[in-house]
Parts: structure tokens; C-alpha cells; sequence
């Protein structure tokens, strides 16, 4: 996976955001040692199109949600959100800026402040920002809080706790469009919900997102799920990139030994299905010394001596489809490289 | 199962007694609250066979987890209302008192929760949390229960088990401590075992590990299973029989493969529509269940899930189904007045059809 490298990135076609070797690494208590979270990755996202980016935990894919709203300033890199670079934005600049992109985050119910009133809490990125009049604010929450399915006359008068963990996501999903944003990032959004209910909010992002005009980054573990949602997506491990293809493509034709096992893993739904599927032993090594070379090598079946020592760069092996890997399960080998990358 | 051990034919060998591990008769677990009696199971029946695995499925509030919790006399004391009779091995443990459990727990159930975290003991250490229930229930010393330890710990997998023994829980990773959970579950070689969501909280390529290390250890020791969880998925490959709940009801049971290739409840349909699958194209407009689970204090009259079904007719928002056998299998019974495949539900389902065409 171990991928770095710009290939992916399009010139063409009207680029919201686009992120280049972002870098964030956190320090290891006083050792000097430092965990490397997200080392080097680049993707664009296109206005109106659905990003999905998959991986385990610990492969960095949260953190890179943050670190574009600059929530933590990352250690390297770019981001550039509507032409402007985040990461040098003044903070007053920057404040402006997030309400024009938006996050939504795993737990609904902790991502609420459970003292105020449900309607309260929608209502207050208007408050900060005086937008429109009382009235205007009323409106506009109230009609909000029923596009995503919650009675405003109800959401008035109660608290967080009193709706359900699907009702509290709804809500969270009402108070990140209240501000008009071009961009929600939305961090295992569904993660925590049942199979029914995740459903309904997933059909509820496709609405909002058609009737908005957004542009979404989605932020899964379930390939399943960020498949259905996503127009492209991008498959990270351990800090970087390793398969970047749009959605059906990625589905039909896995490229990246890693992104196989993660399609293997879902449980299907099918007795049958079930008692062929691949699985991976152990787990991801530690970012705190990632193995050079590729980083998947250690987990990786098809690993050699040149995954050991080079590190695979993303390179076009179909129109859209991306694969830093030496030895894919389409598209060829590598070429061979002049230089070894030391890491 | 494969010849094992002396200790392992023996072991099967108590367990060939007549007659099914776990025998259900309509079991109710009622609360009293301040807003009235919520009646999170009403009436369940079944039975489990020994080295069977049951799923048991179903929206969060369908009364899945305290049905379990009910089997294992987990639920709290004050203001529970508790009716039927459970039989476990023959023996009725639906009346027992949690002292009398003790006995039972560990060395008969085992469980596993879903949160690995909060179920270890954060100030001890993992070798001496897998040792405890040695001792305690087999009188080992304790060389020979930090012996067994470190064989468990290999059974789940778990590499370099002298070192995790030494190790406290926060120094592992989830999935790591899934295992564990499922080591100390193992210690004293119970009859059942009780999975409740044991893989929610895990990725995926976690959860395919753990639901491997759990059939592996049901084979190995003959043990009987009994799953929870809302994922279809996970149930598929990992049960003999499913168990479908709803609204504290038990609405449909069968084997597995049954279950999947002849389902009868719309509910159960339902399900299985909303899981996102890999064949379809991206944006594939997924099948929702409208609504909400049913409030338990005041349930809705007739069937439970009527409220939420695309072919409710007026038969079922007046009359409760009762639990019904299928004529041609005699394990497969569900609670439905117009089951998928009868002529009335292929008439709902064109009806549906012409509405949204109209629309």
C-alpha cells in the first residue's frame, strides 16, 4: 500500500477539493518517536461527487477527515478547499471556511450536547453567524429538522436523549446542511446504527445530497456501505493510499491485494456465499514503525523482495483505476523503478 | 466431531444425554417503569439442540439481548417481571436466583458481550483474568491455571501468548481483546456459549477473524452457540437454525439455509433488503423498513410489525398471528397472516408496484 504518488489527481473537471501529500503524525509521549497516522496521501474530489474512503482502524482515514477541516493542522502537505490552501488560513478565515464544509461523526448521540433542546442545537451555527432574521432562522430549521424525517414541534420541546441513536444521526445530519455547505465530510456515519435504520440514512445523504447539490467524503470500514454511497473511492492502509477506482470498478475488479481481503471480509447475507470467502491474518502492524517497502507486505501473500525494500507508486492500470501495488492482481506488474524509496 | 483427547470423548460423551440443551416455554421478561410495563420479551418459546448454533436476529429494542440475558439470569432484580420456564440440560433455571447462577455461569454458559473494553478488567492483568475462572471452578493451582491460560490464548490464536499473558487490557487492540473474551468464555469447557453482537464493534476483517475463532472452538468442543446480533450477514455462515425477533415476539424460525431460501415474514425480508450488497451498482437505492420498533408499553394490536409492513391488510392490524409451522417443513415456523409467497402478499406487492409506476 504503501502508495504515494500524484497519478490519480485530475486536471481537468470542476475540483473542489483536492489534497496533496497531506501528512499528520502525532509524538509518542517523550520517546521522539511519532506515530505516523497519514503519510503522504493525495486524492480530488469533483463538485457533487461522492468520495468513499475505506480502510481498518488505524489507517488513518478519520484523522484525514480532520485534518482537512484543520480540526488538527496537519504536519506536511496541501489542502485546498474551493481553490483556497487551508493550511496556512488564518484561523478567523479558517472559522468562516468550515461553514462551508461540514462534518458528521460516528456517534450521533455523543455528538449532540445532551442538556439543550434538540431544536436549539439545529438552530445555533444561524445564531453564531446571524444569518437572516428570527423568523427566517425559524423557518428554515423547522423545515431542515422535517426534510430529514423529525417532527420540528417535537425536536422544540426535546432532548437528545429522548430520540432514538438514528433520530440523533438525522439531527446531526440537519444541524451540518443548516449553514448551506458545499462539502460534508461524514465519518463512519452509520457505523453504529442497525442494518434498518442505516439503510434510511443512507437513502436520506442520497436525497440531501442531490437536493443540496453537496459534496460528500465518506469515511467507512464497510466496503459494502461506502460502495452503495460512493462515486469513487479510496482504499487507505496504514497511512496510505493503495487503490483509488470508482465504485463498481473496484467492486468487479479489485486491483490491491488488500482491498480483496476487505471485499472478503463483509459477511454476505447468503449461507452459500459465506463458506468460500478469503480471510487475512493478523492485523495492522504499528504506525509507529510501518515496515518499509509497502506497507502491506507483512500481511500480503503475494509479497517479494521488492515489496520489502520499494515502495509501489499509484500508477493508471484502467481509465479511473488506480493501483500502488508491484504485483496487482490486474493490470500487470510494475515496471521496474531507477530509484528505491527509503522511508 | 473428530476423535479428540480422552477429556474430549468424555466430554461428548456427557453431552450425549437425551433431549435438547435449551427448552424455552413462553418466557416473558417484563420492566416496570414509570411510563407502565415494558414488555421486552412476551412469550417466546423454542428449542436448542446440544452443539447446535442459533442466530438470533433483530432490530435493536426487538428483545433479542435481554431474551439472552433472560436464558442467562443476567437481568436485574428490582422491578423485573419474570414468566415461563427455562430449561437448561433438562433442568429448570428460569427461577434460579444469581447466587445459584454462579454455578452455572462459566462452567455451563459462557458469554461473550459487545464491548471487549468494558468487559475485562482494566487493573488486572490478562493472564490472571483467564486464570480466575480456573481456579475458582475446577480448583486449579495456579501453575496449572496459567498453563491453561496460555493454552487458550493459542487456541484463540493470539500470537505470543507468554507476553499478552503479563499484559493489561488496554495495551491490546480490540480484536485482541474479542479474543481474550473468548479465551476466558472457554476456560472452563461450557455446554453453551452467548454471543451478544460479539463482532459489532470490530472491522470487518476483525470480525471475520473472531466469527472463524468461535466456529472453530464450537467444533472443537462440541459446545452450542447461540448468537446475537442484527446482521443477516453475520448469521448466514455462522448458525445452523435462525431465530427472528420483533417487538419482544419471536417471528420466525428455521434453519439457516432454510431461512434464506424460503423466508416468510415480510419482517425478515425486510432485513435482509436493507443490507447494502456488493453486486449492486453504487447508488442503488437501498429497501428500508419504514419507521420505528414498536413501543413495548403500549404494543400495537394484531401483529407488531404491521404498523411497518408494505403489505399490511386489515386482518392484521386486528388479529395477532400466531406462531405457525410451515406444512412442508416441520423446523421452519414464522407469525405472519399473509406470509411471503401467498397469493395475498403477491397481490400487496403488485398493488405497491402500480402505486409507484402511478407516482
Amino acid at each position: 500500500m504503501a502508495g504515494t504518488g500524484k497519478a490519480h489527481l485530475r486536471q481537468e473537471g470542476d475540483v473542489l477539493l483536492r489534497v496533496e501529500d497531506l501528512m499528520v503524525e502525532f509524538p509518542v509521549g517523550r520517546t521522539g518517536l511519532k506515530v505516523n497516522a497519514v503519510s503522504g496521501i493525495s486524492f480530488d474530489v469533483l463538485r457533487g461527487e461522492t468520495l468513499g474512503l475505506v480502510g481498518e482502524s488505524g489507517c488513518g482515514k478519520s484523522t484525514t477527515g480532520r485534518a482537512i477541516m484543520q480540526l488538527r493542522r496537519p504536519e506536511g502537505g496541501s489542502v485546498s478547499f474551493e481553490g483556497n490552501e487551508l493550511t496556512t488560513m488564518s484561523l478567523d478565515n479558517m472559522r468562516e471556511a468550515r461553514t462551508r464544509m461540514q462534518m458528521i461523526f460516528q456517534d450521533p448521540i455523543s455528538s449532540l450536547n445532551p442538556r439543550r433542546k434538540v431544536r436549539d442545537i439545529v438552530m445555533e451555527p444561524l445564531t453564531i453567524w446571524k444569518r437572516g432574521t428570527n423568523e427566517e432562522r425559524s423557518e428554515k430549521v423547522d423545515a431542515l429538522l422535517a426534510e430529514v424525517g423529525i417532527d420540528p414541534a417535537r425536536a422544540a420541546e426535546s432532548q437528545p436523549h429522548q430520540f432514538s441513536g438514528g433520530q440523533c444521526q438525522r439531527i446531526s445530519i440537519a444541524r451540518s446542511l443548516v449553514l448551506d455547505p458545499t462539502l460534508i465530510i461524514c465519518d463512519e456515519p452509520v457505523s453504529a446504527l442497525d442494518v434498518s435504520v442505516q439503510a434510511q440514512v443512507l437513502n436520506l445523504l442520497e436525497d440531501l445530497k442531490a437536493k443540496h447539490g453537496l459534496t460528500l467524503i465518506f469515511i467507512a470500514h464497510d466496503l459494502a456501505v461506502v460502495k452503495n454511497i460512493s462515486d469513487r473511492i479510496a482504499v487507505m492502509y496504514l497511512g496510505k493510499i493503495c487503490e483509488v477506482a470508482p465504485s463498481d470498478a473496484l467492486y468487479v475488479e479489485p486491483a490491491h491485494h488488500y482491498t480483496k481481503v476487505l471485499l472478503d471480509s463483509i459477511p454476505v447475507p447468503d449461507p452459500d456465499a459465506a463458506l468460500h470467502k478469503v480471510t487475512i491474518e493478523g492485523e495492522p502492524p504499528s504506525p509507529v514503525l510501518p515496515p518499509p517497502g509497502c506497507r502491506f507486505n507483512p500481511r500480503c501473500p503475494a509479497a517479494d523482495d521488492r515489496c520489502r525494500s520499494e515502495e509501489p507508486q499509484l500508477r493508471e492500470i484502467n481509465t479511473g483505476h488506480f493501483v500502488a501495488c508491484h504485483h496487482p492482481l490486474v493490470g500487470g506488474d510494475a515496471p521496474v523503478t531507477v530509484r528505491t524509496t527509503v522511508l | 466431531m473428530s476423535i479428540g483427547s480422552p477429556s474430549n470423548v468424555t466430554q461428548a460423551a456427557t453431552r450425549e444425554i437425551a433431549g435438547p440443551l435449551l427448552e424455552l416455554t413462553d418466557v416473558k421478561t417484563h420492566f416496570r417503569t414509570a411510563r407502565g410495563l415494558v414488555r421486552a420479551v412476551d412469550g417466546v418459546s423454542f428449542t436448542l439442540e446440544r452443539g447446535k448454533a442459533l442466530g438470533i436476529v433483530g432490530e435493536s429494542g426487538s428483545g433479542k439481548t435481554i431474551l439472552s440475558r433472560s436464558i442467562m439470569g443476567l437481568l436485574p432484580t428490582k422491578g423485573t417481571e419474570r414468566h415461563g420456564s427455562i430449561k437448561f440440560a433438562g433442568a429448570e433455571i428460569g427461577n434460579k436466583t444469581r447466587k445459584q447462577m454462579r454455578g452455572i455461569w462459566g462452567k455451563e454458559m459462557a458469554m461473550i458481550f459487545q464491548d471487549p473494553m468494558t468487559s475485562l478488567n482494566p487493573l488486572m492483568k490478562i493472564g490472571d483474568q483467564i486464570a480466575e475462572p480456573l481456579k475458582i471452578h475446577l480448583g486449579m493451582s495456579k501453575d496449572d491455571a496459567m498453563a491453561t491460560a496460555r493454552r487458550l490464548l493459542q487456541d484463540v490464536r493470539i500470537p505470543e501468548p507468554d507476553r499478552r499473558l503479563q499484559q493489561y487490557p488496554h495495551e491490546m487492540s480490540g480484536g485482541m481483546r474479542q479474543r481474550v473474551m473468548i479465551a476466558i468464555a472457554m476456560a472452563c469447557g461450557p455446554t453453551a456459549l452467548f454471543a451478544d453482537e460479539p463482532t459489532t464493534a470490530l472491522d470487518v476483517t476483525v470480525q471475520a477473524q473472531i466469527l472463524d475463532v468461535i466456529a472453530e472452538q464450537r467444533r472443537d468442543r462440541n459446545m452450542s452457540l447461540v448468537l446475537v446480533t442484527h446482521d443477516l450477514g453475520v448469521v448466514a455462515g455462522h448458525t445452523d437454525e435462525i431465530a427472528v425477533m420483533y417487538g419482544g415476539k419471536l417471528v420466525e424460525k428455521a434453519p439457516t439455509r432454510r431461512l434464506f431460501a424460503a423466508m416468510k415474514m415480510p419482517y425478515t425480508e425486510g432485513l435482509l433488503a436493507s443490507i447494502p450488497k456488493l453486486e449492486q451498482v453504487s447508488h442503488t437505492r437501498l429497501n428500508v423498513i419504514p419507521g420505528r420498533p414498536p413501543d413495548l408499553v403500549n404494543p400495537p394490536k394484531g401483529c407488531r410489525f404491521a404498523p411497518r409492513c408494505p403489505y399490511v391488510s386489515h386482518k392484521c392490524l386486528e388479529e395477532e398471528p400466531p406462531l405457525t409451522v410451515t406444512p412442508d417443513d416441520p423446523a421452519h415456523s414464522y407469525a405472519c397472516w399473509y406470509p411471503v409467497g401467498s397469493p395475498e402478499y403477491h397481490e400487496a406487492k403488485a398493488r405497491i408496484a402500480t402505486s409507484a409506476e402511478a407516482n
